[in-house]
């Protein structure tokens, strides 16, 4: 049957010369490609390649998982809540009150136990809850072209609204972002001595060298109705504020550390740090924690045991479908190219 | 089974007899002699028109009162003389004025036609008898075209155009083309939006890639419509005589044509618009017609022209010719024409018979006269062209109804995501003062909230527009072009001889070819060539001819190639007893391969007779020479066909009416008896072997005619020979002369009726020769009476010819029998073979006569020996009253309920039925309440042939099968009247061989050869909608693993509509990161090679049991998005929403979250798609990898960028990404974590459910099939459908019927031994 078939479909070439030339322009070219024979890889998916496969990568993913739970375990991170604690007993009822007060000292001081030995560099985070910097209208608001560029202060779009001052002339940063910087300070002393705290390069280079401009000085900033967050130093260029340029860098979830500075200096383990912190920031209004974390980092960065968890998962998982299939395979074997389970061996009856 | 199939499509026309060349170049300057000339022809004529005509003096009028057009004798004497002498006067002036062109025949030969009749020469004495009214407007100024340039009169010029789009209408028409397309309206308003601040994207993101699909959509439509565009001026170019005035004819093209010009068409011509046959070069005005791009009938019609014009003969005479028609206006009825012709102030009534349609052929006359009545779209066969439908594959419209689910699933999140902005914006919003919440517009006004949840309505509508792919039906369209093109170049789909490859007209219907479950076929110029091969006869009891048919051929190979298999023990044990018909199989195989080469050589068309023992003359050394003799003389003299000379090579070839008298008359060439010359009365033969050794030249008398038709089934001839004897030579349907053989005339009756049934099993059309010899008296009594009723006048004049012909076709002496072969295409039954073993079912519907479609069944094995016939036929009713049809419907519903409840009780699981139904059945068939009956009997029938159906019933038992099963039907066809099916059919294939382009044009994709089919289903189609589906499915999984995590996202912020990707990315997502390797899925995957596609048909039923397209499937697919965009958003926002993600201590902010999730989603969809390709090319190697690179080159090049273009991302990768080590290994997670599950999903149902192409690749990869080749072949045998049909049934069948024979006599032979 093949036979006569490869006859039937086979180019029948011999016949009809004589009128070739012409007709033969219309005869498609013969390429592998244009007659889709190039030449290929079929994998297919053998029991033992599944098999290998899997245990492959349950080799891989657990001791990955474990690294990752190491390191992830090796980060010593301190946080403290101070949102609740900072507010005076007296004030407790009316929180929004207090932080919209400007004539109430905002200072607060914390303590904190170090409960494992820490190298330096610690990181300090302030931690918002609540906070949707992700917002549309809040992660829109905002204006680079003016950021970088100090002949371009008046392009203003986008930064509603935030955008103009009252005389029309634009602020700069405008927009909300800016506007609404946090403005929490933290000083940190152990047993009495001060802890320097490094605010230096905590934002990226890149944003400094090349979306803040260092020509580019605050202009009109906070001298609307509404006062935001921070103000910023008018005589310092926006590169150098670096506080502004890392909470520029919009969070992607309204749960949010930001990097406030670095103390390089190691830690002993129970060290008590004191903080002495001014609770400026509101975040009353909108039921938001505020919390002040110090951390080590490993090479994964901070603390984090998910991935490690994550990795071990997976890994378990691909052991398990491995053995799985190893015991059903065993228990029940199909010889591969077995033409028995061809369908029509399987069900002869019906097609 | 019914044997009434064996004969063929004799004559049915008038012939005309030849007279010398008379006028001739001798007397060309001359007058007198050329007068004179002019003169005796007509009075030869006069004498010569009918033998007796009694003065008719009937008033004409009352005939016309009768309606009686087709009474053909009434040739009044006088009006006869009248336009004899017209001509006579005519032929005067033409001699003065020159030579006069020559003529090739001369006719007048009425005195033989039995059934000559219906010149309608009603001469219509005044006006009001017909034509008034609506419907019958038209008036055509012969030979005054000029007339018809200004109104009223302005009718179309014959440009036809089938294009959908001018260069005007382009635009918009295009444009409404494509925002019909319900995703695209979406998407332009996304982009009409985007301009406005709702959006959540910049302008650019959406309008870009809208326009892009958009505009390659068009520019596809653009080129089909040009390509027709240019198929269209081909047709309007082609050139046709013209009269151009003052008795000039010259070229012109067909657009030019005007209503009312003359135009000379010559043979083999088609004619260029509707016209009015004027003359021909026939003297008495008629012509050969061949309609089959109309109607797919074969033999050729006869028109003739009315008596009045029949003198035009050539040029000179339109010089001053006028004359006016008075007709029906257009309209698509081809077979009916109503109109007055108004010439020289006498009135004639037109019938069709003048009347040469647009895109017939004019056949075997030199050259006719027309005038124009209807052009271009004016014209019946472009009336009866419908608007070529835009067809839409199911797998398409599966795919819009996954939209509109993917739609309501947008509607119903963007809904959620609504709601919940409202609610955040009402309660939440008035805390978040970093918002500055009561210094805001209307989209976020906590004030306001239900205004503002109104416009994020819009605003998320446009945000998770992602889940509507808006790529994939560009994608789509890309990849099925790309597909087209591989059907097009395919190298195994092209025809040598023709010089065509396959075509993809229109390339959206490629994966419709591989769920293809109905396959409506034409026959004509479909399946055979409609040529025919003398293959065998038998003379005499004896069987001649040693050549196989195709199917005979096949047939032994099947047996053959089955004894060698040993794994069938039940063969083995018959093949011991019945060693004699298997090793015959074998020795026929063997003939075969060297007849292969045989036929190498230029055969002779029409003549594959091989054996020696009737070849050159040997038959005289046959015992029973002098019946061979006579046989062959039958053969050579009982026809109506005319010898033509080829002055190049000086071969006769012979201008029959159906290919099979040709066959003969080559036959009996070969075997010595060449029939050279035809005069008015004699046929003159050549015979080569007579008793001496010179050829001699015989002349016979040829007395009468009895002429073919389809009720008689037989034609004779009464002869005289040089002796004087008067013999009558018969030949007809086997059934019809065996009933008329007298008791004399029986002596070869059982060996020959032997001989009939085993040709007629081999697929060959039979007929029977018999001869009488009459006596004089005899003769001469009989032949009074026959030309009385010849002569006689009325509507059973008919009626009474038959009568008087059947006294004399009795007591007729059997000679023998001849098979011939209607040739089938090159493979066609192997063809048929295969697509039935891929479960698939071919109906037949034909415009031939029932015995033709019936023997093609027999010759393609769709009907064989021992299947059970159910024939659908009503009695004539003649009356068309509502009584009879009625009863006719009542018939028809028994004979329906009756069939069914047949085939419902039958109990052998191997029985077979057909059903055989012809068009005035199928008219009643197909009526509302009788078709759903007619339908599901026709299902349970392993073949179906419907015969004698116009175009109009092939496209409605099209829409039958196609809205009755539901299934998808495919049509094919070569012919203008196969348009309709082909049009109507799920996907309408085109023949492109030698004849006319209108079933091409109308269809979606064109072959040379019939044959072809089996590829282009089998291999491409089965790959075309593995690729297709994979590739749908593929897309809605990316698109919803995409689409869905940027709804989780947004959730999170508030339900504001922020995106946690840059807008690039997204445009990037769809348009070039992950379209290029869906594209190789959809191009370039192949589940198994071409040639395991073919060896195991079955593998095609995983298209029409849509296996790879049905929702289980694509519910899977969605399913398998949203695990993978939980996996990836969870995972990604779980790692890095809080802690540092660096050891620098930074801590990530959206632009790092999007471009790492981003990256993941990159990475699975990629890792993805590689577990479903089965086929890795380079192609597919670079496209998959270069997508994932080009992702991360592009984050590095943005990054490049200057920070106002690229905002956050700038540096993204450099700086944050790139050098943090949890940025891979995140990666690394997600990619595993979200393919593992599939990975195991497709391993488990692979090892213990594994499909088949699964085993065949396993088979394939461990090259079981080289080092098992019996399994091979085995496992290739098996895998065939159970068909009832084809070559393979009809071998099951015989070995069936073998073994059951060998049964019982191996049971009788124990019962013997017993004893």
């Amino acid at each position: 049957m093949n036979d006569y078939h490869g006859s039937a479909a086979g180019p029948s070439s011999g016949s009809g010369d004589g009128s070739a030339p012409r007709r033969n322009s219309k005869r498609p070219k013969y390429s592998k490609f244009t007659q889709q024979e190039l030449p290929a890889c079929k994998p297919i998916l053998t029991p033992r390649w599944v098999i290998s496969v899997l245990t492959l990568v349950g080799v891989v993913f657990v001791p990955i998982g474990v690294a990752s739970l190491m390191a992830s375990n090796n980060v010593v991170e301190i946080v403290d809540r101070y949102d609740a604690k900072c507010i005076p007993g007296n004030m407790s009822s009316d929180k929004v009150g207090y932080i919209q007060d400007d004539t109430i000292d905002k200072s607060c001081i914390r303590t904190l136990t170090v409960p494992k030995d820490m190298d330096q560099p610690i990181y300090v985070y302030y931690q918002l809850d609540n906070f949707y910097q992700n917002h549309r209208r809040y992660v829109k608001s905002r204006n680079d072209a003016q950021l970088r560029d100090s002949e371009q202060a008046d392009k203003t779009s986008g930064c509603d609204p935030e955008k103009n001052a009252r005389d029309g002339s634009p602020i700069v940063p405008c927009g909300l972002i800016a506007w609404s910087l946090f403005n929490d300070t933290y000083s940190f002393a152990l047993s009495g001595k001060i802890l320097t705290v490094n605010k230096k390069d905590i934002s990226w280079k890149s944003d400094r060298d090349h979306k803040f401009g260092k020509d580019v000085f605050p202009r009109n900033f906070q001298n609307g109705t509404l006062k935001g967050g921070a103000t910023l130093n008018p005589n310092i260029p926006l590169s150098d504020q670096e506080d502004l340029i890392v909470w520029m860098r919009t969070a992607a979830l309204p749960t949010f550390r930001k990097l406030y500075g670095r103390i390089e200096q190691d830690l002993k383990a129970n060290d008590t740090i004191t903080v002495t912190l001014k609770n400026n920031y509101n975040t009353y209004s909108f039921n938001g924690k505020k919390k002040l974390v110090l951390s080590t980092s490993s090479w994964l960065g901070g603390k984090n045991d998910f991935i490690g968890i994550a990795y071990l998962t997976v890994g378990g998982l691909c052991f398990f479908l491995a053995t799985a299939f190893t015991v059903v395979y065993l228990v029940k074997p199909r010889k591969l190219g077995d033409p028995s389970y061809l369908s029509w061996n399987r069900n002869p009856s019906g097609h | 089974m019914s044997r009434g199939r064996e004969f063929l499509p004799l004559v049915s026309s008038e012939r005309e007899e030849r007279e010398g060349e008379r006028e001739e170049g001798a007397n060309k300057t001359s007058i007198l002699p050329s007068l004179s000339l002019c003169l005796l022809s007509s009075c030869v004529s006069l004498l010569l028109v009918e033998e007796i005509i009694p003065a008719h003096t009937l008033p004409v009028a009352d005939l016309t009162v009768l309606g009686l057009r087709e009474v053909g004798i009434f040739d009044g004497l006088a009006q006869r003389f009248h336009s004899c002498c017209a001509g006579l006067k005519r032929k005067l002036k033409w001699g003065l004025m020159g030579p006069r062109l020559g003529k090739r025949d001369r006719l007048r030969w009425s005195h033989l036609y039995t059934f000559a009749c219906a010149r309608s020469t009603a001469l219509v004495d005044d006006e009001q008898s017909s034509l008034l009214g609506p419907g019958f407007s038209r008036i055509v100024h012969c030979n005054q075209s000029q007339l018809h340039r200004k109104p009223p009169l302005n009718y179309c010029n014959n440009y036809i155009s089938t294009t959908r789009y001018n260069a005007i209408t382009f635009i918009p028409k295009a444009l409404f083309e494509q925002f019909r397309r319900v995703a695209n309206i979406y998407f332009l308003l996304a982009a009409i939006l985007s301009l406005t601040p709702i959006s959540p994207f910049s302008p650019l993101s959406m309008i870009a890639p809208l326009s892009f699909v958009v505009g390659l959509s068009m520019a596809k439509e653009a080129m089909e419509d040009w390509r027709r565009f240019m198929q269209d001026m081909k047709v309007n170019r082609r050139r046709v005589c013209i009269h151009k005035g003052e008795g000039n004819f010259g070229n012109k093209q067909w657009q030019d044509i005007r209503v009312g010009d003359v135009v000379k068409v010559e043979k083999d011509q088609f004619f260029p618009a509707d016209l009015l046959l004027l003359s021909s070069s026939y003297e008495d005005g008629i012509c050969y017609v061949e309609t089959m791009n109309l109607d797919g009938e074969t033999n050729l019609k006869v028109k003739r022209s009315l008596e009045v014009t029949l003198t035009m003969e050539d040029d000179t005479a339109f010089k001053d010719f006028t004359a006016t028609i008075k007709c029906e206006d257009p309209n698509p009825s081809l077979y009916t024409f109503v109109g007055n012709f108004e010439y020289e102030r006498q009135v004639y009534v037109l019938d069709p018979s003048q009347i040469l349609l647009r895109d017939s052929k004019l056949r075997n006359t030199s050259y006719v006269y027309g005038v124009v009545i209807f052009t271009g779209h004016e014209s019946k066969v472009m009336q009866n062209s419908t608007e070529s439908p835009s067809k839409r594959s199911r797998i398409e419209q599966k795919m819009d109804s996954i939209i509109y689910i993917l739609f309501t699933v947008l509607v119903l999140i963007s809904l959620i995501s609504s709601i919940g902005f409202a609610v955040m914006t009402k309660y939440k919003m008035p805390n978040w003062w970093f918002l500055q919440p009561f210094n805001t517009t209307s989209l976020y006004d906590p004030s306001r909230p239900a205004v503002s949840g109104v416009f994020h309505l819009v605003t998320a509508l446009i945000l998770y527009g992602y889940l509507i792919p808006i790529s994939l039906y560009v994608s789509i369209e890309v990849v099925k072009v790309l597909q087209a093109t591989f059907i097009n170049q395919d190298i195994l789909m092209y025809d040598e001889e023709i010089g065509k490859p396959a075509r993809a007209r229109t390339s959206n219907l490629n994966e419709e070819l591989g769920q293809v479950d109905t396959i409506l076929s034409d026959k004509t110029g479909t399946l055979t060539c409609n040529q025919m091969d003398f293959l065998k006869c038998s003379i005499a009891g004896i069987s001649y001819g040693v050549r196989a048919s195709e199917v005979e051929m096949a047939a032994a190979k099947q047996i053959a190639s089955e004894a060698d298999d040993p794994e069938n023990v039940i063969h083995d044990h018959w093949e011991d007893n019945v060693g004699a018909y298997g090793s015959s199989g074998i020795e026929l195989v063997n003939g075969i391969t060297c007849m292969v080469e045989k036929t190498q050589k230029p055969a002779i068309k029409g003549f594959s007779f091989e054996d020696d023992r009737l070849m050159h003359g040997n038959w005289r050394n046959e015992p029973t020479a002098s019946t061979i003799l006579l046989f062959f003389r039958i053969l050579a003299l009982c026809h109506s066909a005319i010898p033509e000379l080829n002055e190049k090579t000086g071969d006769l070839t012979y201008e029959a009416e159906s290919p099979d008298e040709a066959a003969f008359l080559v036959a009996a060439r070969e075997f010595g008896f060449e029939f050279y010359k035809r005069t008015q009365s004699s046929v003159f033969i050549r015979e080569r072997y007579s008793s001496s050794e010179k050829p001699v030249e015989r002349e016979f008398k040829i007395l009468n005619l009895l002429e073919f038709n389809s009720k008689r089934k037989r034609m004779s001839v009464v002869v005289r020979d040089e002796s004087g004897q008067i013999i009558l030579l018969c030949k007809g349907a086997d059934s019809i002369i065996l009933d008329r053989l007298s008791k004399n005339g029986r002596m070869y009756e059982i060996d020959t009726t032997k001989h009939l049934n085993e040709y007629g099993e081999a697929g060959l059309r039979t007929l029977a020769l018999s001869y009488r010899v009459l006596d004089e008296s005899e003769y001469s009594a009989w032949n009074n009476e026959f030309q009385k009723a010849k002569t006689a006048i009325g509507p059973d004049r008919e009626a009474q010819v038959e009568r008087v012909s059947d006294m004399m076709e009795k007591d007729l002496i059997l000679v023998g029998a001849t098979a011939v072969e209607d040739k089938l295409q090159k493979g066609v039954p192997q063809c048929i073979d295969k697509l039935a073993q891929a479960g698939l079912k071919i109906w037949v519907l034909t415009g031939d006569k029932i015995e033709t479609a019936i023997n093609i069944g027999y010759a393609c094995s769709l009907l064989r020996q021992g299947m059970k016939q159910i024939s659908l036929s009503i009695a004539n009713t003649d009356l068309i009253t509502q009584d009879a049809n009625k009863a006719a419907k009542e018939n028809l519903k028994l004979q329906l309920t009756n069939a069914s409840q047949m085939i419902k009780l039958e109990k052998d699981p191997y029985a077979a039925f057909s059903l055989i139904i012809d068009g005035k059945t199928l008219t009643y068939a197909l009526e509302d309440d009788l078709k759903n009956q007619f339908l599901s009997l026709a299902v349970d029938c392993a073949s179906v042939i419907c015969c004698r159906v116009s175009p109009k019933q092939k496209a409605l038992v099209t829409r039958l099968v196609k809205e009755g099963t539901g299934k998808v039907t495919l049509g094919i066809g070569d012919g203008a009247n196969d348009v309709g099916m082909i049009q109507e059919a799920d996907i309408g294939v085109g023949i492109s061989g030698v004849e006319g382009m209108q079933a091409v044009m109308a269809s979606d994709f064109s072959i040379s050869q019939f044959r072809f089919l089996e590829r282009l289903l089998v291999v491409h189609g089965h790959w075309c909608y593995k690729r297709i589906a994979s590739m749908i499915c593929y897309f809605f999984y990316k698109n919803i693993a995409f689409g869905l995590t940027i709804f989780y996202f947004e959730a999170y912020t508030g339900f504001s509509g922020q995106a946690i990707y840059d807008d690039w990315y997204m445009i990037l997502f769809n348009v070039v990161l992950t379209s290029l390797p869906v594209i190789s899925l959809g191009v370039f995957d192949q589940d198994v090679p071409s040639d395991v596609c073919l060896q195991f048909p079955a593998l095609y039923q995983q298209g029409p049991k849509n296996l790879f397209f049905g929702w289980p499937r694509i519910i899977g697919w969605m399913f398998n998005g949203l695990y993978s965009s939980i996996i990836i958003y969870f995972i990604n926002i779980a790692i890095f929403y809080l802690a540092a993600f660096r050891s620098d201590g930074q801590t990530a902010d959206m632009a790092a979250i999007g471009a790492t999730m981003f990256t993941s989603i990159i990475w699975v969809v990629n890792v993805q798609i590689i577990l479903i390709i089965n086929h890795f090319t380079w192609i597919q190697h670079l496209l998959v990898w270069g997508s994932v690179v080009a992702w991360y080159i592009f984050l590095f090049a943005y990054g490049m960028a200057s920070p106002t273009i690229s905002g956050d991302a700038y540096q993204l990768l450099q700086e944050a990404l790139g050098s943090a080590p949890i940025y891979w290994i995140v990666t690394i997670l997600v990619i595993f974590a979200c393919n593992i599950p599939y990975l195991a999903h497709i391993s488990f149902k692979r090892m213990f459910t594994p499909l088949d192409h699964h085993v065949i690749q396993e088979i394939k990869h461990f090259k079981l099939d080289e080092v098992d080749q019996h399994m091979w072949k085995r496992e290739k045998s098996k895998a065939r459908q159970k068909t009832k049909i084809g070559f393979t049934a009809r071998v099951d069948a015989t070995i069936r019927q073998l073994k059951g024979k060998l049964h019982r006599k191996v049971s009788s032979l124990t019962i013997q031994t017993m004893f």
